[in-house]
């Protein structure tokens, strides 16, 4: 039998439910009811005491959302959403917006740490050398702790719950929430729109480099609940930010909802760097459960020469159909999108990017590394647009997708348009197995076949890994080797 | 929420259906064929946008109305292949043509009466377009050459009508086990005359048959044509199809190839030029339906005024299509402001142990180029030709013959020129 | 050390190699010499465990152990190393990185701890240095864009390192010039010693200026055809093989 084969069948044994974060914190939580009308709206933004006029952007979203109908274009197949049958709010009841870490329910800092994200400063200080951390733990529908608050403060850097911005710093938030996604966009962003109970809000300041790393830290605990948190970041002129997220959920048989939306903004010769890593609960071996993952990222380069940059190593979750875009408007701005994207099992991706190129002499870079294993479906799924007055625009994509197996798909769906004559777009994809000789080369040197088909992976991704920042990278690449060990090869 | 759908027939919609009611008892054979294409038509509509595969031309929106049946004319002047079989169609209608030795050549209805089935070059592929050709075409030829014989025919179209008409023709080859055949259709049609042609040929190539096929499309600038090949590939059979494309004023070019053999080739290019207010779309489905299949697509376009190009190709290889080897590209150069153009390389892959590419490129001429050209004394209109000539060159001196390809390769000069006085 | 016996193999049901016989000794380098197409590199091939190759009849020793069963990492833990003729381009593989899960592959196998870092770039650093290798050049994607040359010092460099007891270099020479054809003989040189073997299959004499044998057998249509010292290079140099063409079995 060929080795590859061989690789193969061994994948095929193997139990694909190798999900290590899978536990449930056991937390007394307050839900809102199941269902959604409006009342649902006007609970939620009562809980967060919000001022009448955000009450009435949600209302007016939540009455879009109802006359629109759910996006079947994609590349994926699910049961119906029965949206009444979910609850849309859950916290933790004890520590309503807590004060400090000594509020915090230890059965919360316990399953944090449980997932390897230190909350304790000390902890984070004793434990990294040099390179710290900020992170804004995200519970189920609320934000439990955001750490070194004070820090970023002398930096004159905001980094806190977006339902705390909201009362610290409504102008912010009303000038720039909705500007990137409007609460029209899509199904998914409108929904989220009426519902988003919590999420990180950064803003720094002109000319100010953010002094750490800013992260986000979301785990979905409840059951039948649906998860909609919403972020938003201003990098105001000539600052820079570098922005973490990360994602886990427990197993559960039924699948759950995640519908978060993210707008980025970044003024003149800002730059924003935003990267996930999203791992969220994937399903079992035979399809059952999972994180269905409907995401709207978008960046504006709303700045000349400002950058945005998304890089993503998507390993988990049932369905992801999530395209992190972005809109270059400023004249001579940049936009970037790494992808490294792992299906498994029954699991079903259909991602990718948008880059608008509205603005004269914007470029932008893709390059996207699609892995499909098991019974899984991996659709790349992009599209570059040079707008009229986009004279100069430049693009180039690079997609290479993987198959490991012959009950998987790979899918590369690219829109390339161009309205501009001096635009000029270049686009290249290629799909293939890992070659034979390569992995017989490897293991004449002594690897076994899963060492060697890791190490062939990590090759294949390694461009977009370098993406990642350092701690990050290690951490992505510790996930990936875990996919493979069990679920690639 | 979900709102139930209203099915909005739009006036074209609503002239076909009123049509087939009307003709279908005149229709000559493939009843069955022709009931059930309809069948298709009726329940999905004439595809619009939200159709994935029309998502660049929306023909719901393009055609409002359908055009009465061309009546017969006299065909027009039309151009002359040398060394090639020649057959004249006028409006679809055959006209008769030189005989050649071991090639048959049938008028599509008494081919019908006798029992011949359309649609069976499609594979697994369904189109509307090409169904409502199915359920309509009562003109064009079958033609079958018989195993082991070479041949070499011209088909010229002529398309000479007075007032807007509707043309409905196919052409059904079969090519028989290790025979060879050159195929050229030339369509040659009237200025300023808003007719629309939906035109189908079907290729359906034996065990090691091999077929080179050029599609000249020079049709009235008015014209709204659809084109579609659709060829199936026995064991070991080589297909090369081209079309280059000039005419027209909105037009959609559609290339369906399904491998049925192992170790078949396809080779399906495309050059087109557009200009003015021009919309050309070229969409490919490569169906790799069985293993050691080989696929190359190059389409190459150019486009100036305020046209717009598109190229879909998709290539698919189905479970089990193993070893298969797929290799796909569009280039477009865009030569003025105002011209556009979208491109979709596909790949839907379900087998492991393929080796597919794509690649797509847009862009203006290069600018070094064009100055190095012109330091050495060229004006910049006859850089930009030569540069043109060479970058559509690579589709077209992929022909074999010589004389067809200095005749293509005139008309891209000739192209070129026009734009340099207008 | 390395033993053959009647070794029968087909490839698509084509038979190459016909009841080969090889035996090499401790401490012994011999080489193979034959006509292109005589089955010499299936032979390295069906060694180190490809799986292309279906062995209908025969067995291959190494240190007693029959390691027809066993998969090609088996093999290179077991001590068996081949030096390929065409090395592979691993894209996206920095060097370093793998020479370094090779080596850590190995260490686990023989139940022995990983080399510190330290320890595993000295190591490295020194071999490379003497096969007058650039430093930068472990740190780019393994072989790929490396030269004819550069690629056969690589895998010289992944021999000392691994220090196999069995070494097979598959027509190491080919496409080198004479200095990096010194440079490679030196390495293997180097690791001559009584309990390393090695076995050098070549189509021209000229390596073995280099590489002194013990012995040459002679390899002609999937079988050794005679077995004698290093004489029979020089005769093969005169003469050529065209008298093994004609009357091999």
């Amino acid at each position: 039998m060929p080795a590859v084969k061989e690789t193969v069948e061994t994948v095929r044994k193997i139990d694909v439910d190798q999900y290590k974060y899978g536990f449930v914190t056991d937390i007394e939580s307050e839900l809102a009811p199941k269902g959604l009308d409006e009342d649902t709206v006007r609970f939620i933004s009562a809980k967060k005491n919000e001022p009448a006029w955000l009450l009435e952007w949600r209302l007016e979203a939540f009455r879009r959302w109802q006359t629109m109908q759910e996006p079947t274009w994609a590349r994926v197949r699910y049961p119906e959403i029965d949206f009444q049958d979910l609850h849309y709010y859950a916290a933790p009841k004890k520590t309503p917006g807590p004060k400090s870490l000594d509020e915090v329910d230890p059965e919360l800092l316990k399953t944090y740490e449980k997932l390897g994200i230190p909350l304790r400063e000390r902890e984070i200080l004793a434990g990294v050398e040099g390179a710290k951390v900020a992170v804004d733990a995200v519970f189920d529908s609320v934000s439990v702790v955001t750490t070194f608050k004070e820090e970023l403060a002398k930096a004159g850097v905001i980094f806190c719950a977006i339902s705390e911005a909201v009362h610290t710093h409504p102008e912010l938030v009303k000038q720039y929430l909705g500007t990137v996604v409007p609460t029209t966009d899509n199904f998914y962003a409108t929904l989220n729109s009426a519902v988003f109970s919590d999420g990180s809000f950064v803003y720094i300041p002109p000319g100010v480099k953010c002094p750490m790393e800013l992260s986000t830290y979301f785990r979905i605990n409840e059951q039948k609940t649906g998860q909609f948190e919403r972020t938003l970041i201003i990098a105001d002129k000539g600052s820079y930010v570098s922005y973490l997220e990360g994602c886990t959920a427990p197993k559960r048989d039924e699948a759950q909802l995640h519908a978060a939306v993210v707008e980025l903004v970044a003024l003149d010769d800002a730059e924003i760097k935003y990267s996930t890593v999203q791992n969220w609960y994937p399903g079992d071996k035979d399809g059952k459960g999972g994180i269905y993952n409907f995401v709207t990222k978008r960046g504006d380069c709303r700045g000349q020469r400002s950058k945005i940059s998304w890089t993503q190593v998507e390993t988990g979750s049932a369905i992801t159909w999530k395209y992190p875009s972005c809109i270059l408007r400023g004249e001579g701005s940049s936009g970037e999108f790494y992808s490294i994207a792992i299906s498994n099992g029954y699991q079903q991706v259909d991602s990718g990017t948008k880059m608008i190129h509205l603005g004269k002499n914007t470029t932008s870079k893709i390059l996207a590394k699609g892995i499909a294993a098991g019974r899984s479906d991996n659709t790349y799924r992009g599209q570059v647009t040079a707008h009229r007055k986009a004279t100069g625009a430049r693009n180039f994509t690079n997609c290479d997708s993987l198959l490991i197996g012959d009950l998987c798909g790979a899918h590369t769906i690219p829109y390339i348009e161009s309205k501009n004559s001096s635009a000029v777009f270049e686009h290249e994809a290629t799909t293939s197995k890992i070659a034979e000789d390569q992995l017989f080369y490897c293991m004449q040197r002594g690897l076994d076949e899963e060492e060697a088909v890791a190490l062939i992976v990590n090759g294949f991704v390694k461009e977009v890994l370098q993406q990642l920042p350092m701690e990050f990278a290690v951490e992505a690449q510790k996930l990936i080797a875990v996919s493979l060990e069990g679920s690639v090869g | 929420m979900a709102n139930p759908v209203v099915i909005m027939r739009n006036p074209a919609e609503t002239a076909f259906i009123e049509r087939f009611a009307a003709e279908k008892a005149s229709l000559p054979g493939a009843a069955q064929a022709r009931a059930e294409a309809f069948a298709r038509f009726e329940a999905r509509g004439l595809p619009s946008k939200r159709i994935e595969s029309y998502h660049y031309t929306d023909v719901r929106n393009l055609m409002r109305s359908v055009a009465p049946a061309a009546k017969d004319a006299v065909a027009g002047e039309t151009l002359k292949l040398e060394g090639f079989a020649r057959h004249g169609f006028s409006n679809g209608r055959w006209q008769g043509g030189d005989s050649s030795a071991g090639v048959t050549v049938q008028p599509l209805a008494d081919a019908y009466r006798e029992g011949l089935t359309p649609g069976l070059g499609m594979g697994q592929a369904s189109d509307v377009v090409v169904d409502l050709n199915t359920a309509f075409a009562r003109d064009g030829v079958v033609i079958r050459i018989a195993a082991g014989r070479h041949a070499k025919l011209h088909l010229a179209f002529s398309e000479n009508v007075g007032a807007a008409a509707s043309i409905l023709p196919r052409v059904i080859v079969e090519v028989g086990e290790g025979a060879s055949l050159m195929l050229v259709a030339t369509h040659e049609g009237t200025d300023g005359i808003a007719y629309q042609v939906n035109e189908v040929v079907e290729l359906r190539l034996g065990r090691q048959a091999k077929v080179e096929h050029i599609r000249l499309n020079l049709s009235g600038d008015k014209a709204m044509v659809l084109s579609s090949v659709a060829a199936t590939l026995g064991e070991e059979a080589e297909l090369q199809t081209m079309q280059v494309s000039l005419g027209g004023e909105v037009c959609r070019h559609q290339v369906f190839v399904t491998y049925q053999g192992e170790n078949a080739k396809a080779a399906i290019r495309g050059a087109t030029m557009l200009k003015g207010n021009q919309h050309h779309d070229s969409t490919l489905v490569v169906d790799h339906a069985v293993p050691h299949g080989e696929s190359r697509e190059l389409f190459r376009t150019v486009v100036d005024g305020s046209a717009h190009g598109v190229f879909q190709g998709k290539i698919i290889v189905r479970p089990h299509a193993q070893k298969t080897d797929g290799q796909m590209a569009s280039n477009a150069l865009l030569l003025s402001d105002d011209a556009g153009m979208s491109n979709k390389p596909e790949l839907e892959i379900f087998a492991d142990d393929v080796v597919c590419a794509h690649g797509a490129t847009c862009g203006s001429l290069d600018e070094n180029q064009l100055f190095y050209l012109q330091a050495r004394g060229l004006p910049r209109r006859i850089a930009e030709a030569l540069l043109v000539e060479a970058f559509l060159g690579e589709v077209i001196d992929t022909v074999s013959e010589e004389s067809l390809r200095e005749m293509l390769a005139g008309l891209v000069s000739d192209w070129m020129q026009a734009r340099a006085i207008s | 050390m390395l033993e053959i016996n009647n070794l029968h193999v087909e490839i698509d049901g084509k038979k190459i190699l016909n009841g080969l016989n090889l035996h090499v000794k401790r401490g012994e380098v011999a080489a193979i010499m034959g006509p292109n197409g005589s089955g010499k590199s299936t032979l390295s091939y069906v060694i180190a465990g490809k799986e292309d190759y279906t062995v209908t009849e025969g067995e291959i020793l190494l240190d007693g152990v029959n390691i027809l069963e066993m998969e090609p990492h088996e093999r290179a833990h077991a001590g068996l190393f081949l030096a390929f003729q065409y090395p592979l381009e691993i894209p996206g593989v920095a060097t370093m990185t793998f020479l370094k899960a090779a080596l850590n592959a190995q260490a686990k196998s023989r139940g022995e701890d990983e080399l510190s870092p330290g320890e595993f770039m000295k190591k490295v650093r020194e071999a490379a240095g003497k096969l007058g290798i650039n430093p930068d050049m472990l740190k780019r994607p393994l072989n790929v864009g490396f030269s004819g040359g550069e690629k056969k010092r690589m895998e010289i460099l992944q021999m000392a390192l691994l220090e196999p007891k069995m070494a097979i270099l598959d027509e190491t020479d080919s496409g080198l010039d004479i200095d990096a054809l010194r440079i490679v003989a030196e390495g293997v040189n180097a690791h001559r010693d009584p309990d390393h073997a090695f076995l050098v299959i070549t189509h021209y004499q000229r390596l073995l200026d280099h590489i002194r044998p013990d012995t040459v057998h002679v390899m002609a249509k999937g079988q050794i055809v005679r077995t004698g010292g290093p004489e029979i290079a020089l005769e093969l140099e005169e003469r050529g093989y065209a008298e093994y063409l004609g009357n091999a079995a």
